[in-house]
């Protein structure tokens, strides 16, 4: 059951076109990677999906609805959370303000939803009240992550979320996200460490100068002898 | 140093704490609406001068309406006179608000020196029109000279009404502090300083956001003039374009989009511009904040508490 | 027929304003348009180009004059020269501190600095005799002419009223040539320094300086040129302002005749286009010198009529932001010398 499907995006900025006709689709549950070059869209695609930009064609279905084109405020109330690769937390707010406005639009009473962030990330309950732009680059990561999934969203869209991490936090932040994936959301995402990335996902797409070129299991991709010349080293 | 010179220093602070008191609450406006608006409202000055004379205006409202005179103690005004300076604040929120919608909403997307250029237009508007009602010539809240008195111990003089400014400037960064820290829309707010984006991203209503910023900005400007009238005894329309180089050098040494980096950039300037008639002529009271501004651009431009 | 003279001759004296604004444009479309550097100093180097020519030009300080300095009674080429030299000293000094930084800090630096140049000129009275100003100034040739005029009026008694009117004012007319002249001149230096390589880098700086700097050119230095080349321009207008009007004083440098208008009127004209610049010059100033008639219709004060103007002038700058933000004339489609045109 597809849970969010993007459908022959073309998209850009100004006058540069940088999707020319993509497709992904997301499935319940799944982990989808997306991966490839430098400059091949991959952000420009989660952008448009979100609706920070507006597609110049192509269609983004969430749940059986279209949302194509919607501002990204009315997304997000759909099910739908971000987390930007940079400048993805408020650094002169406090751990817990971040997630409070991860989780301003609610207008229940979400303290057990912060108390299971606090679950997920337990290095972030001990800092709770510290300013959020001190902190690490693995903590300020998992500040970000937990903003968004404050909101309880059906799908998870992560910009590189192992950038500028160093490796021992690499495995902890998708650990996380693993461990995210099997509480119920589907996670899609773009990552540059291509072989986690394609690890971890159920199904990957590999995107190269703004057009699809592959897409399978993740299995599959490891074992894909161009994939591994290309984006693997060898 | 001369101790005639020094001797006169802590006087000079003390006349520094209340001009810092208002430069501070211009401050405080200026880099809320920039951090978060993200151009230099030009204007901002003269939306001083314009809450300074809505407050004329509401204190003569109220004089006709009867509502009794009489001075708290030994201030030089009574009971309308808090009333007007609340009046004239909300008045001048509308009033900002009223100009985002007309204008700056509609360039929302537009570089951020193409807003700037708007509010130097907004603000020889404001200006003129305030003219234009009330002539170039100063006006007065009220006559009457007030004497200082001498603070025991210390061996300072300072007026009554210049108390009930420090003290009211301070109440009016509390409720702000307060406010936020403690509330959604204040956290929003701060949020949405940090980065827009973001918190659109987040959900939230940046629309919203914005025109608290200048309902709150505009009106903490607009108690700023209000006081820098009784402080000076009287105000004048130009009254706005003097205050705002001393107000951005003070946003900017404080760090722009911090409203506490502007409250310490505010008292900072104040006392520097103060303790500098100690050493040089006072006409050039105003080059200080410059100086100071254009070191801190040259060497921290961030300022001290700036994130951007 | 009368008025129709004393139309002609207010029209001379509209020109050679609206000139000078011109040039004062030209000056800005240089630092503005072209290289995309916000000054508003401008009030700053015009009155620095105006009291320059009044200390090199006028008279030394009489027994009523505060001031102690000048007065060197030079000819009016170096009165102008000298004017265009010390702005452009000042603007590299400017320039040294300010131009490194982004652009709407140094819009608020040059506030600072145009702020801090007006006091100095109102307070150093050794200097510039402050708000009592300097009288004087001698205009280019003004005694040769006058003479020659009168000795001509004296010499035709028969003239008709409206000759005689045209002839009185002569004088106007020369200066205003040398105006039309300068204006003229500038023009074709903006046109030809645009299309040469030099001017292809400062519009890319306009565009995006990183990816200049990128290329490995020297932005600061080039922002330098720019920026000293228009305050040349400026000191200059201020000059010319100076020998037309024979008195200055530190009121007439205000912010507002000296910065705002001349934003206006390139922004209204077309930023980054020199025809532009002077179009605009002459329109705004048109509305402006226009509404002046109207005071007489509107039964207001002239201080009230005077903020009228300013409104007036505030909401069409808001108006060409918001519907046509490139101007009347829009940026010029620049092609390369290389290239032809």
């Amino acid at each position: 059951m597809a849970i969010l499907e993007a459908k022959k995006i073309r998209a850009g900025y100004g006058e540069m076109e940088i999707l020319h006709g993509v497709f992904v689709k997301v499935n319940e549950g799944e982990i989808v990677s997306i991966i490839g070059p430098n400059g091949a869209g991959k952000s420009t695609l989660l952008k448009t999906i979100l609706g920070l930009l507006k597609p110049l064609e192509g269609r983004v279905i969430l749940d059986a609805e279209d949302i194509t084109g919607l501002d990204p405020d009315r997304i997000v109330r759909k099910g739908i959370c971000y987390v930007p690769q940079t400048d993805n937390i408020f650094p002169s707010l406090t751990v817990e303000e971040n997630l409070e406005m991860g989780a301003f639009i609610r207008k229940d009473d979400y303290k057990n939803r912060m108390k299971e962030i606090y679950r997920i990330f337990p290095e972030l309950k001990e800092r709770r009240k510290g300013r959020a732009g001190k902190l690490s680059g693995g903590q300020r990561q998992m500040v970000a992550i937990g903003r968004a999934l404050m909101l309880e969203p059906k799908i998870l869209l992560l910009d590189e979320p192992s950038a500028s991490l160093a490796p021992k936090l690499v495995q902890l932040i998708f650990e996380k996200i693993l461990q995210i994936n099997r509480s119920g959301v589907a996670i899609l995402m773009v990552e540059q460490n291509t072989r986690e990335a394609l690890n971890l996902a159920h199904r990957a797409y590999v995107l190269a100068m703004g057009r699809n070129r592959f897409h399978d299991t993740g299995e599959a991709l490891l074992k894909n002898e161009e994939v591994g010349r290309l984006y693997l080293g060898g | 140093m001369k101790i005639e010179v020094l001797s006169r220093i802590p006087q000079l602070v003390i006349y520094g704490i209340i001009s810092g008191s208002i430069i501070t609450l211009g401050a405080i406006g200026l880099s809320l609406t920039y951090g978060i608006l993200n151009f230099a409202n030009f204007a901002h000055g003269d939306i001083m001068a314009l809450g300074a004379f809505l407050g004329l205006i509401s204190l003569a409202l109220l004089r006709s309406l009867g509502i009794p005179q009489t001075p708290f103690g030994p201030l030089s005004f009574g009971p309308p006179m808090i009333l007007a300076i609340l009046m004239a604040m909300i008045f001048t929120g509308g009033v900002a608000i009223f100009i985002d919608r007309i204008l700056y909403r509609q360039m929302r997307r537009t570089a951020r020196i193409t807003l700037l250029i708007a509010s130097v237009g907004v603000a020889f508007g404001l200006r003129n029109i305030i003219q234009f009602i009330w002539g170039p010539l100063p006006q007065y809240y009220f006559k009457g000279i007030q004497l200082a008195r001498k603070v025991p111990l210390i061996g300072v003089k300072i007026k009554p009404d210049q108390i009930f400014i420090i003290g009211f400037a301070a109440l009016l960064v509390a409720i702000l502090h307060l406010f936020l820290q403690k509330t959604k829309t204040g956290k929003a707010m701060r949020a949405a300083s940090d980065n827009m984006e973001l918190a659109r991203v987040s959900g939230i209503n940046t629309e919203k956001v914005i025109l608290w910023t200048w309902a709150i900005g505009t009106a903490l400007a607009a108690g700023a003039g209000i006081l820098a009238g009784i402080e000076n005894k009287f105000i004048t329309p130009s009254l706005g374009w003097e205050m705002l180089l001393p107000i951005f050098a003070a946003v900017i040494l404080g760090g722009i989009g911090s409203p506490y980096g502007a409250m310490v950039g505010g008292m900072i300037i104040g006392l520097s511009e103060e303790i500098s008639t100690a050493f040089i002529s006072t006409a050039y009271k105003p080059g200080v904040a410059f100086v100071i501004m254009i070191a801190v651009l040259l060497i921290k431009p961030r300022g001290l508490f700036g994130v951007k | 027929m009368e008025s129709a003279v004393g139309v002609l001759n207010y029209m001379v004296f509209f020109a050679i304003t609206a000139g000078i604004y011109a040039i004062l444009c030209l000056g800005l479309n240089i630092q503005w348009g072209y290289t995309g550097l916000f000054n508003i100093g401008i009030a700053g180097f015009y009155a620095v180009g105006a009291y320059t020519s009044a200390l090199l030009s006028g008279p030394p300080p009489g027994p009523l004059d505060w001031r102690t300095f000048g007065g060197f009674q030079l000819p009016f080429p170096v009165g102008v020269l000298g004017a265009i030299f010390i702005s452009g000293i000042i603007a590299a000094f400017i320039g040294f501190l300010t131009l490194r930084l982004k652009e709407d800090y140094l819009a608020i630096a040059t506030i600072g600095i145009a702020e801090v140049i007006r006091l100095i000129l109102k307070n150093e009275s050794w200097l510039t005799n402050s708000v009592w100003g300097m009288k004087h100034i001698p205009s280019p040739l003004y005694q040769p002419i006058q003479r020659g005029i009168s000795g001509f009026i004296t010499a035709h008694p028969d003239l008709s009223f409206w000759i005689r009117g045209l002839i009185s004012n002569a004088y106007n007319w020369f200066y205003l040539a040398i105006i039309l002249a300068i204006l003229g001149t500038l023009y074709w230096v903006s046109e030809r320094s645009i299309r040469s390589p030099w001017g292809r880098v400062l519009r890319a700086i306009r565009e995006d300086e990183t990816v200049v700097a990128a290329a490995g050119k020297n932005v600061f230095q080039f922002k330098m040129q720019s920026f000293i080349l228009g305050a040349m321009i400026m000191g200059m207008a201020g000059s010319l302002y100076a020998h037309y009007a024979k008195f200055i004083d530190a009121n007439s440098f205000e912010p507002l005749y000296g910065t705002f208008l001349i934003w206006v009127m390139l922004i209204a004209g077309g930023s980054g286009n020199s025809k532009g610049a002077i179009l605009g010059a002459f329109v705004i100033w048109g509305i402006w010198a226009g509404t002046d008639f109207m005071s007489g219709y509107l039964a207001l004060s002239a201080t009230r009529v005077a903020s009228l103007r300013v409104i007036a002038i505030a909401v069409l700058l808001e108006l060409v932001l918001l519907l046509r933000p490139q101007g009347l004339l829009g940026e010029e489609k620049v092609v390369s010398k290389m290239m032809g045109k």
